[in-house]
């Protein structure tokens, strides 16, 4: 008992009841479950070893996805930026521009997968335009939102103690930026993988939606839930590498 | 971020479809570009006519109508309910932010064969997959608007004798509604996207699945019929939701 109040930090207690619901998923799946559907977390981390990371051709497609992952929202990056900056920097941009990128915000993009498929074909050109064009959204209106976020007072205030343009955009407009947008590259990180992973469980005459789709319906849950598994580590460490960047870059506040 | 008055915002938005259909027209005329890249605009004008006509828009938007009206009402209730019972103590708020922010950040789609398996490629499927999709930003933003409640106004009910429904109905929902009403339209957006979006990847019904079956028959101008009936909803929300924004901000 003395060593459970040990643990009774914020962090010992959420590690506690992610424990629980595991324990939970366990004896669940162990005793009422049909193992054609589930497959209990101490299954799934045996099979983790020897079908998923051991098994060339899944490894292969992971890491294909994770390619494809870093392709799209390093353009999502770029592109986002460079928009971004050029629709924030005028009122012609703000006023007539920005309506244009709401508007195409606004549309549910996982419609237009089938035209990305028609255009780009079933390859990773694809899935990285398609992963793209969930991504490079968040980049620009984070970009527009940072150009904008600089307060007037502060402005006026080094204008008139009579810094250049360039001294203005260095200490005061860049800095402002970059904490909004890392906000937006967070969100666009994980938009980015949507996409990617959309795309890829379209097409599944290859890829991770190949294999998902061959252990779902040869009802083989173990190494779906692993493949599954797999993914969302991987998704995990890349919002906390972005995560990482970001209080390097943000540590002033 | 948006300095434009909505008026101007809109001719902006409308004049830019109108160029991107003058494009179109150029694209597939002048240019070139292959039918089965982009069709004919003419052509599918007549689909979309004919898909109306024919009752087979209707169809498929009742059942995507349906489902997402389930899951987002489900997601709706749900949601609430979750922020509300976590907000009850500032513990149970640190406990339970971080994890359910840690959820949002990987993807659901990646658990979409999941959902297949357990429920099928019929609705329900989708049902569940578009609702878990939509709860996390009610309850997230739900946890923060109760959390934020003034505790005088709460002190002040209650030392007047309000009992505990009352003090839900009169004060902490009011109070609170703002920052829920804000989640409740991010949900939207995101149930709709997730519902087309499961359609389109496995299902047997739904303009989702219209619109893959068209890409599957290689009927380009039926997929592109779809696609503009899809796009011409979108803005129709948008243009819904925003009025509502305007109108609870007035109100």
């Amino acid at each position: 008992m003395t060593s459970l109040l040990a643990w009774s930090g914020l962090r010992g207690q959420r590690t506690l009841l992610l424990l629980a619901l595991f324990l939970l998923w366990e004896v669940a799946a162990r005793l009422f479950a049909d193992p054609a559907m589930i497959a209990a977390p101490s299954q799934v981390l045996s099979v983790l070893g020897p079908r998923i990371l051991a098994d060339p051709h899944v490894l292969a497609a992971v890491g294909l996805t994770l390619f494809e992952l870093t392709v799209a929202f390093l353009c999502s990056v770029i592109f986002g930026l460079l928009i971004g900056l050029a629709i924030g920097a005028s009122a012609i941009g703000r006023r007539g521009v920005m309506p244009i990128v709401l508007l195409l915000y606004a549309i549910p993009q996982a419609i237009l997968l089938p035209l990305f498929v028609l255009w780009f074909g079933i390859g990773p050109l694809c899935k990285i335009t398609f992963g793209f064009s969930h991504g490079v959204f968040p980049v620009i209106l984070s970009t527009v939102a940072g150009l904008r976020g600089a307060s007037p007072l502060l402005l006026s205030g080094a204008r008139s103690m009579g810094a250049s343009r360039l001294q203005i955009i260095r200490h005061l407009l860049f800095p402002h930026m970059v904490s909004v947008l890392f906000s937006g590259l967070r969100l666009s990180m994980t938009l980015t993988l949507l996409g990617v992973l959309l795309a890829e469980l379209f097409v599944s005459t290859s890829g991770i939606g190949y294999f998902s789709q061959v252990f779902a319906q040869t009802f083989d849950p173990a190494p779906l839930f692993a493949l599954i598994a797999t993914l969302a580590a991987m998704a995990v460490m890349l919002n906390e590498a972005v995560r990482t960047v970001e209080h390097r870059f943000t540590r002033w506040k | 971020m948006l300095e434009t008055r909505p008026l101007a915002m809109r001719a902006v938005q409308v004049a830019f479809l109108a160029l991107l259909l003058g494009l179109w027209f150029f694209a597939v005329g002048a240019a070139h570009v292959h039918r089965l890249l982009l069709p004919d605009p003419v052509n599918v004008w007549v689909e979309m006519r004919a898909l109306a006509v024919s009752g087979a828009l209707w169809n498929a938007a009742r059942v995507t109508l349906t489902t997402v009206g389930e899951a987002y009402g489900l997601a709706v209730a749900f949601g609430i309910l979750i922020g509300f019972s976590i907000s009850r103590s500032r513990h149970a708020v640190r406990l339970f932010e971080p994890i359910l922010s840690g959820i949002f950040a990987i993807p659901l789609t990646l658990f979409f064969p999941l959902f297949i398996l357990f429920f099928g490629i019929g609705t329900g499927s989708k049902l569940a997959y578009g609702g878990l999709y939509a709860l996390l930003p009610v309850a997230m933003t739900s946890i923060a608007a109760f959390a934020r409640v003034d505790p005088g106004l709460i002190r002040g009910a209650r030392s007047m004798g309000a009992r505990p429904w009352a003090l839900l109905r009169r004060v902490y929902l009011p109070a609170a509604l703002p920052g829920i009403l804000n989640g409740m339209r991010i949900a939207l957006v995101i149930c709709v996207a997730a519902v087309l979006g499961g359609e389109t990847l496995a299902s047997t019904a739904g303009v989702g699945y219209a619109i893959k079956l068209a890409e599957e028959l290689m009927d380009i101008p039926r997929l592109y019929a779809w696609l503009a009936f899809v796009v011409l909803a979108s803005f129709a929300l948008n243009l819904l939701l925003s009025a509502v924004e305007s109108w609870s901000i007035e109100a």
